[in-house]
């Protein structure tokens, strides 16, 4: 949940962490997301929904926001990780339909054990909801990290609704913008993570290809560090 | 301009089916219809073009847009003959017009003199059946410069002091170098090595009507939209398709070979989109599937007359497989390094291409390159270092902060000829056209898993000079992950230890061609495609020579 001290924080350190020439061109939404991420939901009470009941929906967007949360800079609400998930069930991730269904119920259960005055998962403070997403991560920390593209890729075997959710958050989150699945909604995750928008760029890349002389053979590159 | 696509019946003869479309298949197409011959490409793929080539790493990676899908074709992996082997995905290669050649990372490193020879120069291996190839790193060189040339790669010749020896320099000037490059670059220099722009099948400028690289940052994993990455379809398919001699026939997968009372290839039989089965009459056969379909289609094309599979007398169908040896270190730096712009690689480095047994303590040598091949979503599951939170606000932190700060360093090497590594049927799972799956049988020989870490000690050691504030290795275990399908019907003069000869024709059966992965001896260091076009070419000159002699003729 965002307070009034971390809004004001965000807005004060989110010209040095995003660039100055970013912030100005998205000002009003950023700060429009900011405002709007303290609400419960950011989806209208009316949403139609294509595999979620408006109560799963609910508690998925709760769920995505504990693992990717809005803490300053916009996180998986304001990437519309819910509606991703939504698709993402009756498309791609059609095989997690049962997970999501039977795993709910299962965290909700994990809620009612480890704070038995909370009634649901979207309406635990964020500490508790931490505590007890703490209780689903089996794997904490990662430990050995593992090649992107064979943990991506990933097998086949059923997994609980913890891995499954936090892999759909991620996507949801840095999915490409230009496509129709939904996520990273105006390329919020592209931006937090650095990456411009677009397709196309052209070099210098970086401040350290920007001053590159160009490849020389060793040779003349020591004489060229001679001088 | 729309070109009429030439079409044939199954019931032509035509001069030369080819199953496959991928990096040998592509080029053979080419050079034989452009010579006058009669071609059908069966592709068990669809016909993709660049419109179909998103950035969505859920439809490339997870649905497999591009490649075998793990469902339809399923497949099994165990790592020795006495072990039952379990479903699990061992691999993956593209299923497109175009084939693996759409999805590369292109880099194009020719194979040494050394990789030729080996053998020779350094006896036998124990538990290795490595032996010399029929033919010189003399023989492909004219072809290895076509390649550079109507394929397309960017490069700098002569600026390793370990290159073999060339005719005609790159076509085109090395892609714009990235921050990762220069990085390795100097680091190497500080540690005496000879960094090198990476030559890359990717245009550096415009070309035969393809676009130079735009930078997109999507590469490895991703077909080009703007076709600046050499893919056959890219490159070579259009000229096929615009001689009027060659029919790309895409979604038909050929799952027998048909021979006749005289021991001669007739055809291909295949499935057809709507799962009927076809037969392309054909007076000679190529096949150019990869190196897991090609031996596989020989095993299923088993009959009276060849109960061990087709062109099988050696019994070495299937089997030699090399996946190449790799280790990869990350390093993340101080400085924003933006490299999720552009190509993968832009330097490399061969100092350690032929190790000194003597001196390592084992067989080998490989290369390193400076990359970044990971797109966001695989960057946040798998490129962040270890003790990071796996979700909440300091994964979060950490995501953002290190995206544009990290890149890996990629040890690439030889991997050894070992006779139980190997595709064969299995005899339980079926895939969804009800023909037996791949079963693949694994384990590195030991060497390769010394290789594996030392060139990872070097990475690390690089990084080290590099002054990366964080660095690590991912885990070096045994593979049982292969997208490097190499040698599985090699070639050779003996026929009782390779399948094809010297132009690529079977021992047993004298109009079946094999010409893709499983045609090599060696693995090189890691980089084959490069090897497996400059072979296609030859091979379609060789091909072309016994055909003019009239020695396919029935």
């Amino acid at each position: 949940m965002i307070t009034e001290l971390d809004r004001r924080k965000f807005l004060a350190r989110g010209i040095a962490a995003l660039g100055a020439t970013w912030t100005a061109a998205h000002w009003p939404a950023v700060v429009a997301a900011a405002d709007h991420a303290h609400k419960a939901a950011l989806f209208p009470e009316n949403q139609k929904w294509e595999f979620f009941t408006a109560a799963e929906a609910k508690e998925v967007e709760a769920l995505a926001a504990c693992i990717i949360p809005s803490d300053g800079t916009p996180g998986a609400r304001e990437a519309g990780v819910v509606y991703f998930i939504d698709r993402a069930l009756m498309t791609f991730a059609a095989d997690d339909q049962k997970t999501y269904r039977e795993g709910l119920p299962e965290i909700q259960k994990r809620v009612h054990e480890l704070f038995p005055e909370v009634p649901l998962f979207s309406a635990a403070t964020s500490d508790q909801q931490e505590t007890v997403l703490e209780s689903l991560d089996q794997a904490g920390t990662h430990t050995a990290p593992r090649r992107p593209r064979a943990t991506f890729r990933g097998g086949t075997a059923a997994q609980p609704l913890f891995e499954v959710l936090r892999l759909h958050t991620i996507a949801g989150f840095l999915i490409d913008p230009d496509g129709d699945r939904k996520g990273n909604r105006g390329g919020v995750g592209w931006t937090l993570i650095g990456r411009e928008p677009g397709h196309s760029f052209q070099p210098p890349f970086s401040a350290i290809d920007k001053d590159y002389p160009g490849w020389q053979p060793a040779s003349s590159a020591k004489d060229a560090d001679k001088k | 301009m729309t070109i009429e696509k030439t079409k044939y019946k199954t019931s032509d003869v035509v001069d030369f089916v080819i199953v496959g479309s991928g990096a040998a298949g592509g080029i053979l197409a080419k050079e034989l219809s452009t010579n006058g011959f009669s071609v059908v490409v069966l592709e068990q793929g669809p016909y993709l073009t660049e419109k179909d080539f998103v950035h969505d790493e859920i439809t490339v990676l997870q649905e497999d847009l591009l490649t075998n899908h793990p469902k339809l074709q399923p497949n099994t992996f165990r790592k020795t003959p006495q072990d039952k082997a379990k479903p699990q995905r061992a691999l993956v290669y593209g299923r497109a017009v175009g084939g693996t050649s759409n999805h590369f990372t292109a880099n194009f490193w020719r194979f040494h003199e050394i990789d030729f020879k080996e053998r020779s120069k350094i006896g036998a291996v124990a538990g290795s059946t490595l032996v010399d190839w029929p033919i010189s790193y003399a023989d492909l060189e004219p072809y290895y410069t076509k390649v550079e040339w109507e394929v397309g790669v960017s490069g700098l010749a002569n600026a390793s002091p370990f290159d073999p020896p060339r005719s005609k320099p790159y076509p085109m000037p090395p892609l714009p170098v990235k921050a990762n490059g220069i990085i390795f670059e100097r680091a190497a220099r500080k540690l005496g090595w000879n960094p090198f722009p990476a030559p890359m099948a990717i245009l550096s400028q415009p070309r035969a009507g393809r676009s130079a690289c735009v930078n997109c940052g999507f590469c490895l994993s991703f077909g080009c939209e703007v076709k600046a990455k050499s893919s056959s379809l890219a490159s070579m398919i259009p000229l096929a398709e615009k001689s009027g001699k060659c029919e790309i026939r895409p979604n038909s997968y050929v799952h027998k070979i048909e021979i006749d009372e005289h021991g001669r290839a007739t055809g291909a039989l295949y499935f057809d989109e709507k799962k009927n089965v076809q037969l392309q009459k054909a007076k000679a056969v190529i096949l150019s599937a990869n190196g897991a379909e090609t031996p596989r289609l020989l095993m299923l094309s088993a009959s009276n007359k060849f109960p061990d599979g087709l062109a099988n007398s050696s019994g070495y169908v299937g089997k030699n497989l090399m996946f190449n040896t790799g280790a990869v270190s990350v390093g993340v730096f101080e400085e924003q390094t933006n490299d999720y712009k552009g190509y993968a690689v832009s330097r490399i480095l061969h100092d350690f291409y032929q190790l000194d047994a003597n001196k390592v303590g084992f067989y080998g040598g490989g290369g390193l390159d400076a990359r970044y091949d990971m797109t966001p979503i695989g960057f946040a599951m798998g490129g962040l270092p270890a003790g990071t939170p796996r979700w909440g606000k300091q994964f979060k932190a950490t995501l953002a902060h290190n995206f544009t700060r990290t890149f890996e360093v990629f040890g690439h090497g030889t991997s050894l000829p070992v006779e139980n590594n190997s595709f064969s049927v299995d005899p339980d799972v079926k895939d969804a056209w009800g023909l037996p799956a791949l079963r693949l049988t694994y384990k590195d020989h030991p060497d390769d898993l010394k290789l594996a870490h030392w060139l990872a000690d070097r990475s690390m050691e690089l990084l080290d000079a590099a002054n990366a504030k964080q660095k690590w290795t991912f885990p070096i275990d045994e593979q049982q992950f292969g997208v490097h399908l190499l040698g599985t019907c090699r070639m050779g003069d003996d026929p009782k230890t390779s399948v094809i000869n010297s132009d690529h024709q079977t021992h047993d059966v004298k109009n079946l061609f094999l010409c893709d992965g499983s045609s090599l001896v060696t693995s090189g260091r890691g980089q084959p495609t490069m090897t497996i076009m400059a072979l296609a070419f030859r091979a379609a000159d060789r091909i072309m020579a016994l055909a003019k002699r009239g020695d396919l003729s029935a």
